[in-house]
C-alpha cells in the first residue's frame, strides 16, 4: 500500500500538491523517494506516474506501491501521446536541465499544465553576495560551488515570467515562496517577490490551446 | 489478515518454520477427439501440464499468480518435495517464492507449470506418441511462446480462476508474460517481465544456434531418434555451455574465475582442463544432461527464436500491442545482462508508454549477468513485494 506522510513534504511540493485537482493524471519528474506523488495518490486520488535516475530512489518507490520509471525524463517524457496527463511536475530541477525550453515544450505536450518550481537566483542574499563579496554565490537553496554545481542554469521568478511570455505560455498560477530549515517550512511571499522569495512555482499551459 | 509465519513462544525464541513442501501435479486436455491445433497448424494431443502450486486460493480466487520458468526450468518454482528429506532440492525460485518472500506465499496462491515442449513433466518431444508407441523425437509439432501460454490458459481454466492477480517471468518466461497481456488481456491483472525482451536480437538467435548445432552434431542424436539408445550427451552439454557464457557476464566471470588455474600451478600443455572456468563449464554441461532432454532444448530454443511481440502477422491475431490490455506492469533489467540488455527492455518500456499503460521500470545494478534475476537480492523482493501489494488500488 502507498504510504505518506505530508508533514515529511518539502514546502513547495506542499503548495504544489494544493494545486492538484483529485482524480487527476499526474506524471512528477525526478520524483525522489515519491513522497509527493505518495501524498497525491492518498489525499487526492490522483493516477500518478514518477521519472527518477536514481536506482536506489526508485527501487524504494516501487517498495511503496508506486509506478515510477527509472531513467532520464528528458528522453522519457518523448514517448507520452499528446495530452498522457493533467499535471506534469518539475520541482526544482529546472535549474539543471541543459535543453530548458526544448524540455518545457515536450511537457507541455503531455501534461495540460505544467508545474515548475526552482530557486530564485535574484534572492537578496545572492544579490548582496556578489555585490559585496564578488563570488560566485551560495546559499541554502543553492549550496554549491561554480565548479561543482549540477545548476547550470540561473533563473530568476522575472526571467522566468518573460521566458513563459516569449515562448507562448500562459501562466495560469504562479506563488514565490520564503523556505527555511532544509526547505521543509515555509511561507508564501506576497510583496517584492523577484526580492525576498527563495522559491517560484509556476503553473503554465501553451497559451491559445 | 495476513498469518504470521513463525510463532513466537513465551521464552521469545521463535520456532523455525516447518519447511514449505511442495508436490508436482499433472493435468490432462486434449485427450479426446478435440486435439490442441497449435499456432503452425499441427494438432497436438493429449497434453499434459506438470504444476505446482503453493498458497491457498482465496474465496473470491483473486489472488493467484502465475510464475512462468525460463527455457529450461520446471514447474519447481519453491519449496521442497517431500521425498527430498534432506532439503537439497529447493525450486528454482526458492529466494523470492515462500510465506512473507518477494511472492509472499501467506497472500498469493502461486502456480508455476512446466512449459509446452519441456521434459519436466509436460509433454514434449521426450513424451510418448500415442499414434506410435514411442517417444515423439522429431515428429513432435513445432511448438511457440503462444502455444505454451494456450497451454497455462486451459490450466487456469481447469484451477477455475478467471483472473490472475499476477503474471511473472523472467528471460523466456518474461516473453511468456507478455503473451499472456496480447492473448489474455482481460485475465492478466497485473505483469511482471523481467530480464526478457520483445525479440530475440541476432546476437541470441546466434548463440541458439551454435547450442542447436553441438546437438546436431553429435552423433548420438540420430536425427532425435535416440530414446532408445545413448542419447546425445555430448551435444547437450555444449549446448549448456554455451548457453551458460550467456547467463553470466564479463565481470562476473572475472570476479568467480579470473585465469585462476583449477588444481594446478601451471599449465598441463595438454589438451585438458587448464582453467577454473573450464572446468565450471563442463561441470554445468555434465550436471545438465542428466535432467534435460536435447530434443526439448532444440524445440524451445527455437519457439524462443520465433517470437517476435511485434511480429503483426499471427493468425488471427490483428493486435499486437499492449492497447487491449488494463494490466499494470512492472519491468526490470539488469544492468549486465548482455543476451537482453536494458536497452530491450526500455523498447518494452516505450511501447507501454505508447500504449497508454501504467508501468514501472528498474534496470538493477548487479555483475551476475543475465543470470541476476535468479540469484537472491533483497532489492528483487522489495520491488516485487510493493508492487503487488499495490496492485488493485485503484481497482
Amino acid at each position: 500500500m502507498v504510504s505518506a506522510d505530508g508533514s515529511k513534504m518539502r514546502y513547495d511540493l506542499q503548495i504544489i500538491a494544493s494545486w492538484i485537482k483529485e482524480n487527476s493524471k499526474v506524471l512528477d519528474l525526478g520524483c525522489g523517494n515519491g513522497d509527493l506523488l505518495a501524498w497525491l495518490i492518498t489525499n487526492k486520488n490522483v493516477q500518478g506516474t514518477g521519472i527518477e535516475m536514481d536506482e536506489q530512489k526508485v527501487e524504494h518507490c516501487i517498495s511503496r506501491g508506486l509506478s515510477v520509471l527509472q531513467g532520464d525524463f528528458n528522453e522519457e517524457v518523448d514517448d507520452y501521446p499528446d495530452t498522457s496527463f493533467d499535471y506534469v511536475i518539475l520541482s526544482q530541477t529546472l535549474q539543471q536541465v541543459y535543453e530548458p525550453a526544448r524540455l518545457l515544450y515536450s511537457l507541455s505536450r503531455i501534461g495540460k499544465r505544467v508545474v515548475v518550481s526552482f530557486p530564485n537566483f535574484s534572492h537578496i542574499s545572492i544579490r548582496l553576495q556578489l555585490l559585496f563579496k564578488g563570488l560566485a554565490p551560495k546559499n541554502e537553496q543553492l549550496p554549491y560551488s561554480w565548479y561543482d554545481t549540477p545548476n547550470i542554469r540561473v533563473i530568476t521568478l522575472k526571467d522566468f515570467r518573460k521566458f513563459a511570455r516569449d515562448v507562448g505560455y500562459e501562466i495560469a498560477e504562479e506563488v514565490a515562496i520564503n523556505t527555511q530549515q532544509h526547505d521543509y517550512y515555509g511561507k508564501i511571499v506576497q510583496n517584492f517577490t523577484n526580492l525576498r522569495a527563495t522559491y517560484g512555482i509556476f503553473s503554465i499551459e501553451k497559451a491559445n490551446r | 489478515m495476513v498469518p504470521e509465519t513463525k510463532t513466537m513462544q513465551s521464552d521469545n525464541t521463535i520456532i523455525e518454520d516447518a519447511p514449505l513442501l511442495v508436490e508436482k501435479q499433472f493435468f490432462t486436455f486434449a485427450d479426446g477427439a478435440d486435439k490442441m491445433v497449435l499456432e503452425s497448424g499441427a494438432l497436438l494431443g493429449p497434453v499434459t501440464v506438470a504444476y505446482e502450486i503453493l498458497g491457498t486460493l482465496s474465496p473470491k480466487r483473486d489472488n493467484a499468480i502465475l510464475i512462468a520458468h525460463a527455457f529450461s526450468g520446471d514447474s519447481h518454482v519453491a519449496g521442497y518435495y517431500p521425498e527430498d528429506m534432506q532439503r537439497e532440492k529447493p525450486g528454482w525460485w526458492d529466494s523470492v517464492v515462500g510465506p512473507g518472500k518477494g511472492i509472499d506465499t501467506d497472500k498469493y496462491f502461486v502456480i508455476c507449470s512446466n512449459i509446452l515442449g519441456s521434459c519436466m513433466g509436460t509433454t514434449g518431444p521426450a513424451s510418448l506418441n500415442p499414434e506410435t508407441g514411442c517417444p515423439y523425437g522429431l515428429n513432435f509439432p513445432m511448438v511457440t511462446i503462444g502455444d505454451m501460454v494456450e497451454a497455462q490458459k486451459l490450466l487456469i481454466d481447469h484451477l477455475g480462476i478467471e483472473q490472475l492477480h499476477c503474471v511473472i517471468g523472467g528471460s523466456v518466461g518474461g516473453m511468456q508474460v507478455l503473451e499472456w497481456c496480447v492473448r489474455y488481456p482481460e485475465m492478466v491483472r497485473s505483469a511482471v517481465p523481467l530480464a526478457t525482451t520483445m525479440r530475440h536480437s541476432a546476437m541470441a538467435i546466434a548463440f541458439n544456434e551454435v547450442a542447436r548445432q553441438a546437438i546436431l552434431a553429435d552423433p548420438n542424436w540420430q536425427r532425435g531418434n535416440y530414446y532408445n539408445g545413448t542419447p546425445p550427451h555430448m551435444g547437450l552439454a555444449v549446448a549448456r555451455m554455451v548457453g551458460h557464457i550467456t547467463y553470466l557476464s564479463d565481470e562476473a566471470m572475472r570476479r568467480k574465475f579470473g585465469r585462476r588455474l583449477q588444481d594446478k600451478n601451471d599449465f598441463s600443455y595438454e589438451i585438458d582442463v587448464d582453467f577454473e572456468v573450464e572446468n565450471y563449464l563442463r561441470y554445468q554441461g555434465s550436471k545438465f544432461v542428466q535432467r534435460f532432454d536435447a530434443n526439448s532444448l532444440l524445440y524451445i530454443t527455437k519457439a524462443a527464436d520465433y517470437y517476435d511481440f511485434t511480429n503483426k502477422s499471427v493468425k488471427g491475431k490483428a493486435v499486437r500491442d499492449f492497447s487491449m490490455s488494463k494490466a499494470r506492469f512492472l519491468v526490470i533489467s539488469y544492468s549486465s545482462d548482455w543476451l537482453y540488455p536494458t536497452y530491450q527492455s526500455k523498447e518494452l518500456v516505450q511501447a507501454l508508454k505508447r500504449a497508454g499503460r501504467d508501468v514501472s521500470f528498474c534496470e538493477i545494478e548487479a555483475d551476475a549477468g543475465h543470470d541476476a534475476f535468479l540469484i537472491p537480492d533483497k532489492r528483487l523482493q522489495n520491488i516485487l513485494k510493493g508492487f503487488l501489494d499495490g496492485i488493485g488500488r485503484r481497482l
